[in-house]
């Protein structure tokens, strides 16, 4: 009988327990759910770049990790803090990185303008296919995202050699007498990027065609315009966010591409992520790599914010 | 219908052809006799006998799978609470930051992720012991940027999607996290899922962030890949490229279908029902 009182107790109170839990939990799990993510991308995502910015002003040293520290506590307990530009002006004066920079922007503005040129059209006709095309045409382009970066560059790497498909065409086609190396060059990288970051420019251009109201076509077209004027003056301005989307989707990682110019472009086209991964894994020069990175950064930020304000609108229009 | 000019159509044409010839070719090449891949030798399977004995290979894919799959269950976790947060919770302090953390990833040069994570995991290392660079280092780095497409996946979807459901279920006196998991939850299901498809196709097809991440140690699939293409042309390598792209275009097409199938069953669900309103109308 006592026994019985007792483990009811117990049991209310483990229930009190559990509810005031549950009571905390219910008013808390907004706070929760934003913490975590957000911590999470402070640690892993903030944090890492103010340590490349620290270590970018470091000097190079033998020992592990092979940079010196920034601040150190002297004898008498003063902080002394050591920060070298060292780096950056190496970056400023050294005209092979002003020029891999250089390079970088111009191979991915070309490619950008390649592949919005491509891909434009390509948006267009999607979007104006029947439903069930349509739906085909879509899986066609998303297919290729959910496959190997590697082993499409890798694809290319065969086509463009000496012995390959691209020289037995034009072979073939009498425009050539014997094979020409197309690999290893500054064409090979402009290939290799237009084809690898095309389906990022389809998609957001379809997305802002998609939402295109085609009865404004319609009236221009009864109002008497004829089809390029319609397309320049409604359908281009129309679609312009998707544009400018698609682009920076396309410059800002081409901008800093490591695998198509090592690949591709063999040691024939500098630019600047090749670099970096090399100043870091070859050279073993953690505090130049580190200024290289930051100096990325500093290049990118523009187009990073264009495209942060444009994904902002988006999301809030939707 | 399709009301395309024969202009825009051949540009459609030529341009799917440059898509597609590259990957068509990888696998008409698998099943080359000759060791030279671009030279027709006559059709043999060797490659792939070759790949399937290649204990460097297996192992390296095991890593990679195992990697894929927790990193696709924490980023689903993870972009889906900041999705909902990005969402849901209009505005909070913070927020410009956050949500700036949440679009970066998707662009940020993979170079400067790779560099600045083994930055922070060498400080870690030396302040701290751990994280031992590996497995969990190159897991860790994965969940980060593939959790940033989750949340925009996730944000998308909840963004289309109207509050009064939710609103409806707090009146009816549900608690906020009942109503998180009952009502919020299953919308979004199908974002989750297509994020966790995407973060595990990101996961293992990653090589940069992981050949900074990785230590001596570990060795992911597309490091052993990228490390035998570096030096040319490999048979083997197309025949492993056959089997990845076979696998991810039956999933592709799998999934397409399934969608299209719920899609017309959800049709036919909303005509029954406004029917059944008319009737309901009718009958009042």
């Amino acid at each position: 009988m006592s026994d019985n009182a007792i483990s009811n107790e117990s049991s209310i109170q483990e229930r009190s327990t559990l509810s005031w839990l549950d009571d905390k939990l219910q008013q808390s799990w907004k706070f929760l759910l934003l913490l975590i993510p957000y911590a999470w991308l402070l640690i892993f995502f903030l944090a890492p770049f103010i340590l490349v910015l620290k270590v970018s002003m470091a000097e190079p040293a033998y020992a592990r990790p092979p940079y010196t520290p920034l601040w150190e506590w002297a004898e008498d307990g003063y902080l002394t803090i050591t920060l070298i530009f060292e780096n950056f002006s190496y970056l400023w004066e050294d005209e092979l990185y002003y020029e891999t920079y250089l390079n970088s922007v111009v191979i991915a503005f070309n490619s950008t303008i390649m592949c919005l040129l491509i891909g434009y059209p390509i948006a267009y006709g999607i979007v104006r296919s029947s439903t069930s095309v349509r739906n085909i045409l879509l899986l066609l382009i998303i297919l290729p995202f959910w496959t190997s970066f590697l082993l499409r560059v890798y694809a290319w790497m065969g086509i463009l050699g000496q012995g390959g498909e691209l020289n037995d065409i034009l072979i073939f086609l009498g425009i050539l007498d014997e094979p020409h190396q197309f690999l290893y060059t500054q064409f090979a990288v402009y290939v290799g990027i237009v084809y690898s970051y095309l389906p990022f420019m389809i998609l957001p251009l379809y997305a802002s065609l998609e939402k295109l109201d085609m009865t404004l076509n319609e009236a221009a077209a009864d109002l008497g315009a004829k089809p390029i004027t319609t397309f320049l003056t409604v359908t281009l301005p129309l679609s312009i966010p998707g544009i400018v989307a698609g682009s920076m989707l396309v410059f800002i990682p081409a901008t800093g591409e490591y695998v198509i110019p090592d690949l591709l472009g063999g040691g024939n086209v500098a630019m600047i992520g090749r670099q970096l991964f090399n100043e870091f894994g070859a050279n073993k020069d953690w505090p130049v790599a580190s200024a290289v990175a930051i100096a990325l950064l500093i290049l990118l930020v523009v187009p990073m914010m264009i495209y942060q304000h444009y994904q902002a609108k988006e999301t809030e229009a939707a | 219908m399709s009301k395309n000019s024969k202009f825009v159509t051949t540009l459609m044409c030529i341009g799917f052809t440059f898509l597609y010839i590259p990957m068509v070719l990888l696998v008409i090449y698998s099943f080359n006799d000759s060791r030279f891949v671009t030279v027709w030798g006559g059709f043999s399977t060797k490659w792939y006998g070759e790949l399937l004995n290649n204990q460097l290979v297996i192992d390296s894919a095991i890593l990679s799978l195992q990697i894929a799959f927790v990193t696709a269950c924490a980023a689903v976790v993870l972009g889906t609470m900041a999705g909902i947060a990005l969402v849901r919770f209009g505005k909070f302090k913070g927020r410009t930051l956050f949500s700036g953390m949440i679009s970066a990833p998707l662009v940020m040069p993979e170079v400067i992720t790779g560099l600045s994570l083994l930055m922070l995991f060498i400080a870690l290392e030396n302040a701290l012991g751990i994280p031992e660079r590996g497995f969990w280092t190159i897991t860790i780095a994965h969940i980060t940027f593939s959790m940033a497409f989750v949340a925009v996946i996730i944000q998308a979807r909840l963004a289309g999607m109207d509050e009064s459901l939710e609103e409806a279920a707090m009146d009816l006196g549900g608690k906020p996290l009942r109503v998180l998991f009952d009502i919020t939850l299953p919308l979004i299901a199908p974002g989750m899922i297509s994020g966790w498809l995407l973060a595990f196709t990101m996961s293992l097809d990653d090589l940069v962030i992981a050949s900074f991440t990785a230590g001596p140690g570990a060795n992911t699939l597309p490091m052993y890949i990228f490390s035998k293409v570096k030096t040319g042309l490999r048979p083997d390598i197309n025949a492993l490229a056959t089997l990845i792209i076979l696998t991810v275009a039956i999933g592709v097409f799998i999934a397409g279908w399934l969608m299209l199938r719920q899609d017309k069953q959800r049709k036919v669900d909303e005509q029954m029902a406004a029917m059944e309103t008319t009737k309901d109308e009718q009958a009042a």
